[in-house]
């Protein structure tokens, strides 16, 4: 009961003319907290390397200042890498909270659905066409990829959505089926891998396992117009999922257009998916991870699903946080860098296995 | 009876409704269903005879496929979403919310048809949603995660939803499923003082008028002003719990042979299942105690046991639903 009072002090009406919004201080709390482990999980990153810059040195280029061998560094070698890997994982976040909401069910995210799969499947079809063809590569790169990507995904999740459809969507259906299809996709991706020639399977593996390595401002720009594009819709879309979690019936009774919602969620949410699958590869677990350390961390000002703002800022400082270990050894002590989606396979992994036993043991999470 | 009458904000007009290529309710004539304004209807029938499916088509969940649902004269089909959610407010069958939603956040979100994306805690809305848990008596709860309430609690919470939604029409599924007794009256009670509020003339609000479908026929008599009696997807009666509840009918529809007496404290119908199916003599001691309130003249008729006297009750039954009434002026 104390902390039902705490909770009713914890939250603001703000009234602006015809806008208003209840504002949670827990959910702001855990927005400024994830805001600011970003900004050091950034700055760290950005410090660490084969030319180890301390951490003023990279305030100081940040903030438009810093010597020039610090500038080059920062600006040219590790930001471009960095800030994909921020958008990236943002995207993801924003996606799995969609997503998670949208089924009702905590194990619904992209990289388990094979939502990344089908669009890692369709951009590796134009990686290994862009090899064959090399006179050809720079447009197909450039155009290809994020078209292919995109299609993969929209086409695996119309699928889904396709068979798990029953007067309805139900979020126990929708995973299993899910998790069908991606096995299907994996075992065309592996398909392809054998088909093709060993160089060219070589650099389709690479952008397999989900690397943030080597990556420019051209990713920069497209995860982040991405973001830019999602992050807004997503967040007005949060009203309408605010009524979508009590149920299809409930929502209709709302005065919720079921079908119209359902079918704007999905497609922002595989956007994001396939956005970042462009950008980075399928980095898995994030999206599944991610939307449930935000609920909790959020509470009861989450107000019963994951919450998109919180999920992105978290999805992003995990992204960079696992590529700054990968990429720097920190716990594997090898000379090679790790990509980044074996690090959050690395933490996810256990955390899927948690997830399924505690709903094995009929608890729901 | 089933004439649309003009004043009946809501009504079905000769619907026919089904899922896929299955037709559940109006088969051979379209359903006719008008719902009696400011009056608390109770749809009754047995399980899969398509109560609760004409409550969705009455709230636009289901569209039929013949005939239409007329919401204040239009055809509910034709109407957005939004704006019928603005005059009808609809509680399905044991809504689940997510874990972790408080009271307060459950009610409010029964301000959706009224809310924009850019405008979510109005001053409107904070108004409706205190008066709805100040309804349901959830005011002192309304900070609590409404996983941890009690059954009956919940069922309020999601009923002050519905009211938080302010409509004149309220639609309930078996709102009282998986309650038990004390909780489906607290909920049958409070559904009723809204349809009836007790401060109608000191600035309350006036009644709404509300749809429940029921399972519990002795609740219904006792709780509906209208009774509408579905079977095999067809209106078989309606019309006061009086008139619905003879002792032909339940045995008709539901198949249970039952008496029907005057309850002794509400007036209404009581209806009194006979022990079996196949019993066609009842036993002297079963009817006792229902009657046992009542003054010499059921004594004299329980002592004598003999058939003729039941069959003499029996009748009297059929010809009269107040047969204790009647025999209390005698």
């Amino acid at each position: 009961m104390s902390a039902g009072l705490l909770e009713a002090r914890g939250a603001r009406a703000v009234r602006v003319g015809p806008v208003s919004a209840r504002l949670h201080l827990r959910m702001l709390g855990a927005v400024l907290v994830a805001a600011a482990l970003l900004v050091v999980v950034v700055a760290v990153d950005l410090s660490r390397g084969s030319a180890q810059l301390g951490l003023g040195d990279v305030v100081g280029v940040l903030t438009g200042g810093g010597e020039a061998g610090a500038r080059f560094v920062v600006t040219e070698l590790r930001l471009p890498r960095t800030a994909t890997g921020a958008a990236v994982g943002a995207l993801l976040g924003l996606s799995g909270a969609l997503l998670q909401a949208f089924a009702r069910n905590p194990l619904a995210s992209p990289d388990i659905l094979g939502v990344d799969r089908g669009a890692a499947a369709g951009a590796l079809l134009v990686i290994l066409a862009a090899t064959a063809l090399p006179a050809a590569a720079g447009p197909l790169q450039a155009v290809g990829v994020p078209v292919a990507a995109g299609a993969g995904a929209l086409a695996t999740a119309g699928l889904i959505y396709a068979l798990a459809w029953r007067r309805g969507v139900e979020g126990a259906r929708l995973v299993l089926i899910g998790i069908g299809i991606a096995a299907a996709l994996q075992g065309l991706i592996s398909f392809m891998l054998i088909g093709a020639r060993l160089e060219w399977a070589a650099e389709a593996v690479r952008y397999l396992s989900g690397s943030l390595s080597g990556r420019g401002y051209e990713q920069v720009a497209q995860a982040g117009l991405a973001l830019a594009v999602l992050l807004p819709v997503a967040l007005v879309l949060g009203h309408r999922l605010d009524a979508l979690v009590l149920g299809d019936d409930s929502a209709r009774a709302l005065g919720v257009g079921l079908q119209r919602s359902q079918l704007a969620v999905l497609l922002v949410s595989v956007a994001a998916a396939a956005a970042a699958v462009v950008a980075s590869g399928p980095i898995g677990f994030v999206a599944l991870l991610v939307p449930q350390v935000a609920l909790r961390l959020a509470g009861s000002a989450a107000r019963g699903r994951p919450p998109v703002l919180l999920s992105a800022l978290l999805g992003s400082a995990l992204v960079v946080a696992a590529d700054c270990v990968g990429r720097t050894g920190l716990f594997f002590a090898l000379s090679n860098e790790v990509p980044v989606g074996v690090v959050t396979s690395v933490i996810g992994a256990p955390y899927l296995m948690w997830l399924l036993v505690r709903r094995a043991r009929g608890r729901t999470v | 009876m089933e004439s649309t009458r003009p004043e009946n904000r809501l009504s079905a007009r000769g619907i026919r409704l089904g899922y896929g290529d299955r037709v559940v309710v109006g088969r051979d004539q379209g359903l006719d269903l008008p719902v009696p304004d400011g009056a608390l209807t109770v749809v009754v029938g047995p399980n899969g005879c398509g109560k609760s499916t004409v409550l969705r088509a009455l709230g636009r969940l289901l569209r039929p496929s013949a005939g239409q649902v007329l919401l204040d004269g239009r055809a509910i089909e034709s109407m957005p979403t939004r704006v019928v959610a603005q005059h009808l407010a609809l509680l399905p069958q044991s809504p689940t919310a997510p874990e972790g939603l408080t009271v307060r956040d459950l009610v409010g979100r029964g301000r959706h048809p009224h809310q924009r994306w850019f405008s979510t805690a109005s001053a409107a809305d904070d108004d409706a949603v205190g008066r709805a848990l100040a309804q349901v008596g959830l005011t002192d709860l309304a900070d609590r995660v409404v996983d941890e309430l009690s059954g009956g609690q919940r069922q309020r919470a999601w009923i002050a939803l519905a009211l938080a939604q302010e409509t004149d029409l309220l639609l309930l599924d078996e709102p009282t499923t998986f309650l038990d007794l004390c909780h489906q009256l607290e909920v049958l009670d409070l559904v009723h003082s809204l349809v009836h509020p007790p401060q109608v003339g000191q600035g309350g609000r006036a009644g709404r008028t509300a749809v429940v479908v029921l399972h519990d026929l002795n609740l219904t008599a006792r709780y509906a002003d209208h009774v509408v009696a579905v079977q095999d997807g067809a209106v078989v009666a309606s019309g006061t719990p009086a008139e619905v509840f003879t002792e032909e009918l339940l045995e008709q529809v539901f198949s249970v042979r039952a008496r029907v007496l005057e309850d002794p404290v509400a007036g209404g119908p009581l209806i009194v299942p006979l022990p079996a199916r196949h019993a066609v003599v009842l036993p002297s001691g079963a009817a006792a105690p229902a009657r046992a309130t009542d003054q010499t003249t059921d004594q004299t008729t329980d002592q004598n046991t003999d058939q003729t006297t039941d069959q003499n009750t029996d009748q009297n039954t059929d010809r009269n639903t107040h047969p204790l009434t009647a025999g209390a002026t005698r």
